[in-house]
């Protein structure tokens, strides 16, 4: 695969105009056509910012002490926001005239990009906390490596996230070891849901060709390069939490196609169904 | 209004007061604040915890109506606000929660007077939220009717409730814009969206007007709390005052208050309405709203399925005690 044009590179200009040429209209901008791979791994962060935070906004007036409801509130908050401008900039990137929101809220599952990890239903509370965990640990990772993209609107994004995502990391991390080494219930519990989301792990650090193009372009890190870093974080605090991943297990999305190839779980589907049902319903309308 | 027919304790003439009350009614009559650890009568202590409490648990259970919408926001910037402003509900119950427990009641104890329907939450919370445009008119009537009674109560005598209604009604203003923002929107868009915006002030419209509670002149508990300065204006007042400022929004965005007798009246200097119909209100009270069911069985719900995370901190709390104190042993 060659490598990417830099997106400060001057010719720029040229693909602008070729790609408006080729739109056959003018309105539209369009600085960054033709680079099928950046938009992809634009959707790919949005994405999971996206259906994580639909998930965890899902417990809004349900979670089990008011200070959870609040926290929680404010992590989806978060990755709310981290998901606009994800998908923003893929948008832009993609000059075909959509938005953040047209992205969200009109394609199909098979055209969202996010892991499977992040779509899996609630369960209880531990299984929340601990695919929060699973996640924040790779999520940090992946942004503090992102503060040095090569294309700056990527890098300006990532430091803004890293600040929210590392608060995230801190209070799943707490969270996970303090059920852990809880009760005798909180502990099964938190070993179960571990267990359950262990098989969901192995998806964040596939590296496929588009991982590839982006790292040939210094937009980003190849996943598999996030992992040794993954593992300390998560080997210490499964330690402190007295908790044991699973020796052996089966890796969904990694021999096989996953979310990150659009190929999802069931429960993708009604995710966007309750989503995008205003959008759907009301085609063009102004909200 | 979160607080609707709340019993006011003991009602004394001056004649009838202890040394120690006559200076207690006096400090309040000069507007001091009344602070947790000063001298209080047994019936004000009473009576504010049932407000109190009644208040925060309609923060709590007022996050269900709002919190139905937040996975369908049309767009991400909907989705954001709903979020941002079901987070502030939450905040406002742990404040409220927290000036509850300088008065010497545990948040744990008022939970389960809540879940075992010895403390009631504002009626308004117990009707469904149907559409989208139920989140503007619930921001722009619902928080607006709040915002009436809550805005006095800033000067309120304890001073734990009085600093929490100042930041609380802060934040309440900025939900009367978002909710009147999508009004707007709504109004401005297709003929469903305009449809969608009549349809949500139709059914809210009076069960707002119900928020203030029952008229003054059927509301027994008003003259207590209003010489201790729990309660600052009359029912009918509030809701008088809501009317005037509603009537000029709902023309401004082109809908009609559904009231066929609703006008204006020169001579009084505002709007004449008709009553809701109180026998509603009190099925609502009752447990018989279209959504008592719901909303209650959520908030139980939420608290039993959650007694094994609050268990499991407890656990670590104290094995890191425990920890703590054979470290400590260890090193003497």
């Amino acid at each position: 695969m060659p490598s990417l044009p830099d997106m400060t590179t001057p010719n720029l200009t040229a693909l602008a105009g070729q790609a408006l040429a080729d739109s056959g209209h003018v309105a539209v901008p369009a600085p960054d056509a033709g680079q099928p791979e950046f938009v992809e791994f634009l959707q790919r962060m949005g994405d999971n910012a996206l259906i994580l935070g639909h998930r965890v906004s899902e417990w809004c007036g349900h979670a089990p002490a008011l200070e959870e409801d609040i926290a929680l509130a404010n992590q989806a908050l978060d990755l709310i926001g981290q998901c606009q401008l994800w998908l923003g900039l893929a948008a832009e990137v993609e000059g075909k005239g959509r938005d953040a929101d047209a992205l969200a809220y009109l394609r199909d599952a098979g055209a969202f990009r996010n892991l499977l990890l992040v779509e899996l239903p609630n369960g209880d509370f531990g299984v929340t906390l601990m695919r929060q965990f699973l996640f924040d640990a790779f999520h940090i990772e992946l942004l503090r490596a992102l503060k040095a993209s090569a294309d700056s609107r990527v890098a300006d994004i990532a430091a803004k996230a890293e600040k929210e995502v590392a608060y995230h990391l801190e209070r799943s991390a707490d969270l996970v070891i303090r059920l852990g080494d809880g009760s005798e219930e909180s502990r099964a519990r938190m070993q179960a849901a571990l267990t359950k989301l262990w098989s969901y792990t192995g998806e964040m650090f596939v590296d496929d060709a588009v991982d590839g193009a982006m790292s040939d372009a210094g937009i980003a890190p190849l996943p598999s390069s996030l992992k040794p870093a993954w593992d300390r974080t998560v080997a210490a605090v499964l330690d402190e939490a007295t908790l044991a991943a699973p020796a052996e297990a089966w890796q969904h999305g990694v021999k096989t196609p996953g979310g990150k190839k659009g190929v999802h779980t069931e429960h993708l589907g009604y995710i966007l169904a309750e989503m995008q049902f205003l959008q759907r319903a009301y085609p063009g309308a102004r909200w | 209004m979160y607080a609707q027919l709340v019993k006011s304790e003991g009602s004394k003439s001056r004649e009838d007061m202890t040394p120690e009350e006559i200076a207690f009614q006096d400090r309040i009559d000069r507007n001091e604040k009344i602070e947790p650890k000063e001298w209080m009568p047994e019936g004000y202590r009473k009576t504010l915890i049932r407000q109190i409490g009644q208040h925060a648990h309609s923060e709590i259970v007022g996050q269900l109506p709002e919190g139905n919408w937040i996975t369908r926001a049309p767009t991400l910037e909907r989705k954001a606000i709903l979020l941002a402003k079901v987070q502030d509900e939450a905040g406002h119950g742990l404040y409220l929660y927290c000036a509850a427990e300088t008065l010497g009641v545990s948040r744990d104890e008022l939970l389960e007077k809540l879940h075992s329907g010895n403390m009631k939450y504002s009626s308004i919370f117990n009707y469904p939220t149907l559409t989208w445009a139920d989140m503007g008119a619930v921001g722009w009537l619902v928080d607006g009717a709040a915002i009436m009674n809550q805005v006095p109560l800033q000067r309120t005598s304890y001073g734990p409730y009085s600093r929490a209604m100042i930041r609380i009604c802060k934040e309440e203003s900025f939900h009367q814009r978002q909710g009147y923002d999508i009004m707007m929107k709504m109004c401005a868009g297709t003929p469903e969206q305009k449809a969608m915006a009549q349809d949500a002030l139709n059914r809210f419209w009076y069960p707002a007007l119900m928020m203030f509670g029952p008229s003054d002149k059927d509301s027994v508990h008003s003259a207590q709390s209003m010489a201790w300065k729990i309660k600052m204006n009359t029912n009918d007042e509030l809701r008088q005052k809501f009317v005037d400022q509603t009537v000029p929004q709902a023309e401004y965005l082109g809908l009609t208050v559904p009231d066929p007798d609703l006008k204006w009246n020169e001579e009084k200097g505002g709007y004449d309405f008709s009553e809701p119909d109180w026998s509603e209100f009190f099925a609502v009270i009752a447990g018989n709203g279209p959504c008592n069911a719901e909303r209650l069985g959520a908030r139980v719900k939420a608290w039993e399925d959650g007694a094994w995370f609050r268990d499991g901190l407890m656990a670590h709390a104290a094995k890191a005690g425990e920890r703590a104190r054979t470290a400590r042993h260890a090193a003497e």
